[in-house]
């Protein structure tokens, strides 16, 4: 079956010739006519728009985010916050940096399209510390619509208004977990909170009723509005509605960014037919299907089980090339959909180097709150950089799976099983590459080499 | 008091909605191992040591009726598939929680593991060592071996945080509870983390230092090594110190005290938990008390005119001076409620009046109250005075001037210090009872050096009118002499009456004569003190503002102005 044609929603106008990042050119393109029409609804239907489009949150959980809206506390009388996640960070992914670096007024219309629906009057962007160029191209679009009364008091004359604020993250992974990125906002270190009882949408930011949504999903809600939330949930698959971006990098012919209905496309047709296979005279070996804290898949396994097609339950048998990319088939194969950023690797990959290379990441951004996190990722970075750098033990893997089975669902914040699942599906996955390691690579230390004490 | 029933390993407790679950474990005498959290700071959750299985009864989603367990007959438990942080959750009706499944002893071993891999193991030259949580919660719950191979993380070993903090940061576990304290119960954010991962390390703010009036409990309340004390590290293990309680002498909170003594010397001063009083703090000020024991300038000899003399001799010398008339008394504010009393005694026998010399400073509003004597309020309870006491011996000093005066008895207390001249220390006849040497020693005639608080035993009352004992730590020092005997003899020397020279006996007179102390019996004092009634007094305009757990009575209203 041949790919299905890419349908750009988000990424509509972003790569049109001669198209920039500046508002004069985004409204001689269609520009704030849908949140002039927004502004014009009882922001309860907006609410509603969202629910019925059965939007999963882009950031990596796929939390439903009409869902999300509803949670929020409206009995406490405190005013309600939206935070962007713009924090892009997951190993990966860089379809947010994108969408801000070309095309930050869409962003900026999706957030007060959002903010009148859920009646905010502040919001902030936290943009995340590397991207120093986007937070000025967001300072100047928020300035440009600020002039033009998209932002600001009383918008297009209703009454209703909401400031715009930039906030710059420092560079740190855990910034991107929702309550860290408050605690970073309320200018503390970044440490998640514990949930219960500190759900930002009850106690968010200065702990007041606050939804977070990342980059990707502000502008989908655009697009809701636009066309309503009943055909926006038509695109897409049941339970996966919508178009989803994906980042595909590493070994394929043609890396970069596609935008695909959720669920209409396979991983086999995204890396054979969109990203034109794999590089020549190689093969694919593994593919991280949604940043690296996502669950590795390995080519030439099955996964088989049964699952909810329309009414009736149907019997599946997919290799890799058959998983249809949406939140809920990556997650029946026991990976995750996670941010869309997905990393090829071909058989001239050692997995247990790539596995160093993720584990001194996550050693590197682990915040150091709670215990299994802060030691396990040092602990799990110190074994692979070991193997990989001399002295590999044929038990290494073992171990390495075992303190990754200590860490995930103990933590303070996700960052424990983002740590821990590349490990165990690493390890889990390619065992007998981590066991032949030792002799392939490692063995003991030649005499000559002093001893480290 | 609303009471709930959780559930806990299978056994029902009754506890009031929202107890924390280490609380409601504990009730059951079911040890709930934790590092992060503690009774009196927020919970932080980051130590991951208390992880339960947690649970709720099964109810049906649309009728909300309860799904019976036919095997049981009983409602059945839904069980978290996620082990849950036992200090984070609060009791509600029908939680079930489970301490020994497997999966919760995983997770001990697991949070074991990793504490302990880039820690030091340096036990063998640690402070805590004795009194370590990571040694308990280890043998109690750990594994019992490492799988850890790599190179352990280097940190500084010697960190100065502060003048009586010093920080291992190697041994720290960033368990929080030391930037909980300064943040929530000092109000002086000093401490905080910098870097990150397993490379954090504890700091003080850039220019700052950890130098408050309450650093030390930071080291009382780290469960493990990190941070010491300055003056107790490395002096002493700490199963060789035997503990007595004791009381702050510091100010009028009396906060609750152990002292660590051994072999006649006090090592140190920790607080003792009184939730009325002073919760598990104390202040810093009060730790270093217990250097006056061995302090330059300890009296040891008893003298008459100079010469070194007996106790008998002493006394006999001392009722010579008084007995000429003239006599006055000048009591302490620091004294024991017993001393306060044979001090009246020996005020009634000689029918002169006491005086004594008030201590007030600027209260800190948490454990040092503005009244720095201990004990004003025995004072008025024994009826040693009848007033709050002035700041200097004014009236005292007119009467020597005016010769009315002739010879005083102080108790304890240095007239020199308290505003009396040199010139009328001359000119009248000192007996001193007293602890350390001072210009009123050296003027003295008498001289009998008597016990500090280490050193014996009795009862204070603190600003919250609470009687609360404290006992003796070490013996006296050589040619020290018991405050009570000395009192009791001297009273006897001067035609008093005969009274009991020990603590135990005294009190069966205390409580026949002091009517505030009618009910009372030395023997059954509760460790954490006792209320009297303290409203004869009530109308007082005594010094103290609020502390932690004391707000004082209303001032008595001003003339309405016109």
């Amino acid at each position: 079956m041949p790919a299905p044609e890419q349908h750009r929603l988000v990424f509509r106008q972003i790569d049109e010739p001669g198209y920039s990042n500046d508002l004069a050119c985004y409204l001689r393109n269609g520009g704030y006519e849908v949140l002039r029409k927004a502004v014009r609804r009882r922001p309860e239907e907006l609410v509603d728009e969202v629910k019925k489009s059965g939007l999963r949150g882009r950031g990596g959980a796929g939390f439903p985010c009409g869902v999300k809206w509803s949670l929020l506390d409206r009995k406490s009388g405190k005013p309600v916050y939206l935070i962007v996640n713009a924090d892009e960070s997951e190993p990966g992914t860089f379809k947010d940096r994108y969408i801000i670096y070309r095309d930050p007024h869409q962003l900026i219309e999706g957030i007060m399209i959002t903010c009148f629906a859920n009646k905010v009057e502040q919001t902030f962007i936290y943009i995340r510390g590397e991207f120093p160029d986007g937070a000025k191209i967001l300072e100047r679009a928020i300035a440009e619509a600020r002039a033009a009364n998209f932002v600001g008091p009383s918008i297009l004359g209703t009454g209703y208004g909401c400031e715009i604020y930039v906030h710059r993250g420092a560079g740190a992974y855990i910034c991107g977990e929702e309550t860290g990125l408050i605690e970073s906002l309320e200018g503390k270190r970044p440490y998640p909170r514990i949930k219960p009882p500190y759900f930002p949408a009850v106690l968010g930011l200065y702990q007041c009723p606050t939804i977070v949504n990342n980059v990707e999903t502000i502008c989908h809600v655009k697009h809701i509005a636009d066309m309503g939330g009943e055909a926006f949930s038509k695109i897409g698959t049941p339970n996966n509605t919508g178009t989803r971006i994906l980042c595909v990098s590493g070994h394929v012919q043609r890396p970069g960014y596609y935008e695909f209905d959720v669920g209409k496309l396979t991983m086999g047709q995204l890396l054979n037919e969109v990203c034109g296979g794999p590089l020549p005279g190689r093969k694919f070996k593994a593919v991280i299907p949604g940043g690296t804290s996502a669950k590795v898949l390995k080519f030439g396994e099955r996964y088989k089980g049964r699952r909810k097609v329309g009414a009736e339950m149907v019997e599946y048998d997919w290799g890799v090339e058959d998983i249809p990319m949406d939140f809920d088939s990556l997650a029946m194969v026991g990976s995750m959909g996670g941010s869309g950023g997905v990393i090829v690797m071909d058989d001239s990959v050692s997995m247990v180097e790539a596995l160093g290379n993720i584990n001194a990441f996550y050693s590197h951004e682990s915040c150091g709150q709670c215990t299994p996190c802060r030691e396990g990722s040092l602990w799990m970075k110190r074994i692979t950089a070991r193997m990989v750098h001399g002295d590999a033990r044929p038990e290494d893997g073992a171990l390495l799976k075992s303190v990754a089975d200590q860490i995930a669902g103990r933590t303070i914040c996700a960052f424990g099983e983002a740590c821990a699942w590349p490990t165990q599906s690493f390890v889990g996955k390619f065992g007998d590459e981590f066991k032949a390691y030792s002799q392939e690579k490692g063995g003991p230390r030649p005499d000559a080499a002093p001893e480290l004490v | 008091m609303d009471l709930i029933t959780v559930n806990i390993d299978g056994r029902d407790v009754a506890v009031p909605k929202g107890t924390n679950m280490i609380e409601a474990a504990r009730l059951l005498g079911i040890d709930v191992p934790h590092y992060c959290y503690h009774p009196k700071l927020t919970v932080a959750g980051n130590c991951r040591m208390c992880l339960v299985e947690m649970g709720t009864l099964a109810a049906d989603p649309a009728t909300k009726a309860p799904v019976m367990d036919p095997a049981t007959g009983k409602q059945r438990v839904n069980w978290v598939p996620r082990p849950a942080i036992a200090c984070a959750t609060s009791a509600q009706p029908g939680l079930h929680i489970r301490t020994t499944t497997p999966m919760v002893r995983d997770c001990r071993e697991g949070v074991m593991e990793f504490l302990l891999i880039n820690h030091p193991l340096d036990c063998p030259i640690c402070d805590q060592a004795g009194e370590c949580k990571l040694q308990e919660q280890s043998t109690g719950y750990g594994r019992g071996y490492s799988r850890y191979v790599e190179h352990k993380n280097v940190k500084p070993k010697r960190t100065q945080l502060g003048p009586r903090v010093t920080l291992d940061d190697e041994r720290c576990i960033l368990c929080s509870r030391c930037v909980r304290f300064c943040k929530e119960i000092v109000k002086d954010d000093v401490l905080g983390f910098a870097d990150r991962g397993s490379y954090s390390t504890l700091t003080c703010y850039p220019g700052r230092r950890l130098e408050n009036d309450y650093s030390l409990n930071t080291v009382d309340i780290c469960p493990v090594g990190a941070l010491t004390s300055t003056d107790f590290r490395f002096k002493m293990r700490v199963w060789f110190l035997k503990q007595t309680n004791g009381i702050d002498t510091g100010s009028s909170v009396g906060a609750n005290t152990v002292v660590w003594s051994r072999e006649g010397a006090v090592y140190r001063v920790t607080p003792r938990r009184n939730d009325a009083v002073n919760d598990t703090w104390m202040a810093d000020s009060g730790r270093i008390l217990y250097k006056e024991v061995r302090a330059h300038g300890r009296l040891g000899t008893i003298r008459v005119n100079g010469a070194e003399s007996a106790l008998e001799f002493a006394v006999r010398a001392a009722a010579g001076i008084l007995a000429k008339g003239g006599a006055a008394v000048v009591g302490s504010g620091r004294s024991s409620v017993e001393e306060q009393f044979l001090s009246r005694k020996l005020c009634d026998a000689l029918g002169a009046r006491a005086s004594l010399v008030s201590r007030v400073g600027k209260g800190d509003g948490l454990l040092v109250s503005a009244d720095r004597n201990p004990n004003v309020r025995g004072a008025l309870v024994t009826g040693l005075v009848a007033a709050l006491p002035s700041a200097t011996l004014e009236s005292l000093g007119a009467q020597i001037d005016s010769g009315q005066v002739t010879a005083v008895v102080s108790i304890g207390e240095d007239l020199a210090a308290a505003g009396l001249s040199a010139a009328q220390l001359a000119r009248v006849s000192i007996v001193y009872l007293g602890t350390h040497a001072n210009a009123t020693s050296a003027a003295a005639r008498v001289v009998i050096p008597t016990l500090t608080l280490f050193e014996k035993s009795g009862t204070l009352v603190n600003q919250q009118f609470r009687i609360q004992k404290f006992a003796k730590a070490v013996p006296g020092v050589a040619g020290a002499t018991d405050d009570l005997l000395a009192l009791a003899r001297l009273t006897a020397a001067v035609g008093g009456p005969v009274l009991a020279e020990d603590v135990g006996p005294l009190w069966t007179q205390i409580a026949a004569e002091v009517p505030a102390l009618g009910a009372v019996s030395f023997a059954r004092i509760p460790d954490t003190g006792l209320l009297l009634d303290g409203t004869p007094w009530a109308g007082l305009p005594f010094a103290e503002g609020p502390t932690l757990h004391f707000v004082p009575a209303a001032p008595a209203p001003k003339e309405a102005r016109p």
